[in-house]
């Protein structure tokens, strides 16, 4: 057993990082958030040699974090939805480059400057590409903060497993929220590192290059090629997700990170009342996990999914059960969480007609 | 249209490749590709003085670069060391995070003026201001080469660009920017020099130039930065000649070549 402590989830976050051995951590302060950069900055330095930079950007943030995860090193920054917005042209660049890497963002309501309150608007652009051209991160949904931990640790596994950024989607409520939380041991930080990195040229080899430019379109077109092959690759083995009560339910509530939490309390005020009702919480938003939903339709009455949105992962759930259930949704915006009473009342609504 | 013959297809009388006879080569950690510059390009003869340097002092697997976007985009496809290709302006962003992983390495960036001074610009300043050790090498042709020839922010004032037809009008947009002496007011910026490459004299000052920053990253004194006043024959529509002329008589009096922070100095 790990040792166990009572953490916010930004803390917790910023502890994972630095028992995960992250060797390189740049930021750029913004609500709800700037506690991971804080206490790293507290700390990291001292216990493990992890370098923190305080960058004059996200822009220049996460192009730090290009250079850095070139070298072959952990490396990890976090955000808010509109620092997250200024990255995309650097992701894009660190996808194209296949670069491993972590990056967070701690979804705040928007659009625009928005609201510094939880939200979970920016599915869309953390699971369809974000940035332009044709590419994915694996996106982990953590729900608690011990997921805000694990996920950590998975994160640079899956990330330095295909070459490709991943990014950890959680929301201020995850960020914000107390909870007690099992920490992994402190791992030691890498001395050996891959081949493609650019550490300096080995004597005797050939130099290593760390590009996104393929000038000629055969060239460009089979990297593109190998990234979707990439993608199916984790589409095959890296989808995760969490189901409760599926055997016998005749309805089920579904939704990732602060929205599964909520239709967990909801499952509990419908199973009260003997209504037959299951869950699916996708872990991995991408690859999202189609097949779960598409095997349940047949076998339920309906799909309620809640997202503090305006209908998001929603489109992926319809993608997936097709015409074979019935899909309703229900999202709060602008940094409101909804309340259990509320969407029970909505899904009594929908589902079991007005009473 | 003709297939132009490639540098290797070159006949050569196999008598006279002797060592005796040897008068120039091109250093080692060049690689054997033909360079894409255009005719006369001040990018080629930077490239170069800089991979003599990496053979001279030995420094091949002790070096990472960051190529620009810009005309050298494609530098790593001559410099035969480990590179980075970074962003649009953040080439430093990028080589912070390589300095910072590896501080016992060389580091440099390599970029134009569009590159550094525009839309790099916050980049370009707090990297020189955090004093990071790292050389940055500074091409200021005055213009955007690559995407063909718009007004850079290094443009003189009246000069002909794409973007400014009737010449650089300074009332309406802006003037031309002089990053070097912006940056060597900095405390963390050690060396700030601007060097030419448009006679062989200026080329030898602009090598020695390169080689005292090595040397000054070696010490560990912070940020330093080689402008090097270029040419831009293709867009500025003028023979190789007429631009070496153009830097002379125009380029160098705005721009005047020297020091303009030395170690411990002013
Ligand atoms: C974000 C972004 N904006 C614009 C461009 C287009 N672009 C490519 S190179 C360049 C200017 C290059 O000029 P400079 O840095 O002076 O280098 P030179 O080509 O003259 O060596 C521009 C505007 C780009 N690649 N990325
Ligand atoms: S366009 Fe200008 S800067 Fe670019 S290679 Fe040609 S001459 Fe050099």
């Amino acid at each position: 057993m790990g040792e166990l402590k009572l953490m916010k989830g930004n803390e917790a976050l910023a502890e994972a990082l630095i028992r995960s051995g992250c060797d390189g951590y740049f930021g750029y302060p913004i609500t709800p958030q700037s506690e991971v950069i804080e206490y790293l900055s507290r700390e990291a330095t001292a216990r493990t040699g992890m370098v923190v930079l305080q960058a004059e950007s996200e822009v220049a943030s996460i192009n730090m974090i290009y250079g850095a995860a070139a070298t072959g090193r952990r490396v990890a920054t976090t955000s808010s939805s509109p620092g997250i917005s200024l990255m995309q042209e650097g992701i894009s660049y660190i996808a194209g480059a296949e670069l491993p890497c972590l990056v967070v963002n701690v979804v705040r309501g928007g659009p625009g400057l928005g609201t510094i309150q939880p939200s979970q608007a920016d599915y869309f652009q953390a699971t369809k590409g974000g940035g332009h051209g044709d590419y994915h991160l694996l996106v982990l949904a953590p729900y608690n903060v011990q997921e805000m931990v694990d996920f950590v640790k998975l994160g640079f596994e899956l990330g330095e497993k295909y070459r490709n950024p991943v990014m950890i989607l959680a929301d201020g409520a995850m960020g914000q929220m107390m909870e007690k939380v099992e920490l992994f041991e402190q791992q030691t930080r890498k001395t050996s590192f891959a081949d493609w990195a650019t550490n300096g040229k080995p004597k005797d080899k050939e130099r290593r290059i760390i590009t996104s430019l393929f000038i000629e379109p055969e060239r460009m077109e089979q990297v593109n090629l190998n990234l979707q092959a990439k993608y199916k690759a984790m589409q095959e083995n890296e989808v995760r997700y969490q189901t409760m009560n599926t055997d016998d339910a005749e309805y089920i509530l579904t939704g990732f990170g602060l929205g599964s939490r909520i239709a967990m309390k909801v499952m509990e005020l419908a199973r009260e009342k003997g209504i037959k009702v299951g869950l699916i919480r996708p872990q991995t938003v991408y690859p999202f996990p189609y097949q779960v939903y598409k095997d349940i339709a047949p076998k339920v009455k309906g799909i309620l999914d809640i997202e503090m949105n305006a209908g998001q992962m929603v489109e992926d759930v319809r993608l997936a059960v097709g015409d074979k259930t019935r899909v309703e949704f229900y999202g709060r915006m602008g940094g409101i969480i909804a309340e259990p009473d509320e969407v029970f009342n909505y899904f009594e609504k929908v589902f079991l007609g007005d009473k | 249209m003709t297939n132009p013959i490639s540098i290797n297809e070159v006949p050569v009388n196999p008598e006279i490749i002797q060592d005796e006879y040897l008068i120039y080569k091109k250093p080692s950690t060049l690689t054997d590709k033909p360079f894409h510059y255009c005719p006369g390009c001040g990018h080629s003869t930077v490239h170069k003085l800089l991979m003599e340097l990496v053979e001279e002092i030995g420094i091949q697997s002790d070096i990472i670069g960051v190529a620009p976007v810009g005309c050298s985009v494609f530098a790593y496809d001559y410099m035969d060391i480990d590179m980075q290709e970074a962003a649009h302006g953040r080439a430093l962003a990028v080589a912070t995070g390589v300095r910072r992983m590896l501080p016992d390495k060389y580091v440099f960036t390599y970029q134009g003026d569009g590159d550094l001074a525009a839309i790099g610009t916050a980049e370009t300043i707090h990297a020189a201001n955090r004093g990071e050790n790292i050389l940055c090498i500074f091409i200021n042709n005055g213009v955007y080469g690559m995407t063909s020839g718009q007004m850079a922010p290094t443009t003189l004032a009246g000069m002909v660009s794409t973007t400014s037809p009737f010449g650089r009008d300074v009332k309406t947009q802006g003037y031309p920017l002089k990053i070097g002496e912006l940056l060597s007011l900095l405390p963390g910026v050690a060396y700030v020099t601007r060097q030419s490459v448009h006679t062989p004299t200026n080329v030898r000052k602009t090598k020695k130039a390169l080689k005292q920053a090595l040397e000054y990253q070696k010490q560990g004194l912070g940020f330093c930065m080689v402008e090097v006043v270029s040419n831009c024959p293709s867009n500025w529509k003028m023979t190789p000649l007429e631009s070496l002329k153009f830097v002379e008589e125009k380029m160098i009096p705005f721009y005047p070549l020297g020091d303009l922070k030395v170690p411990g100095g002013k």
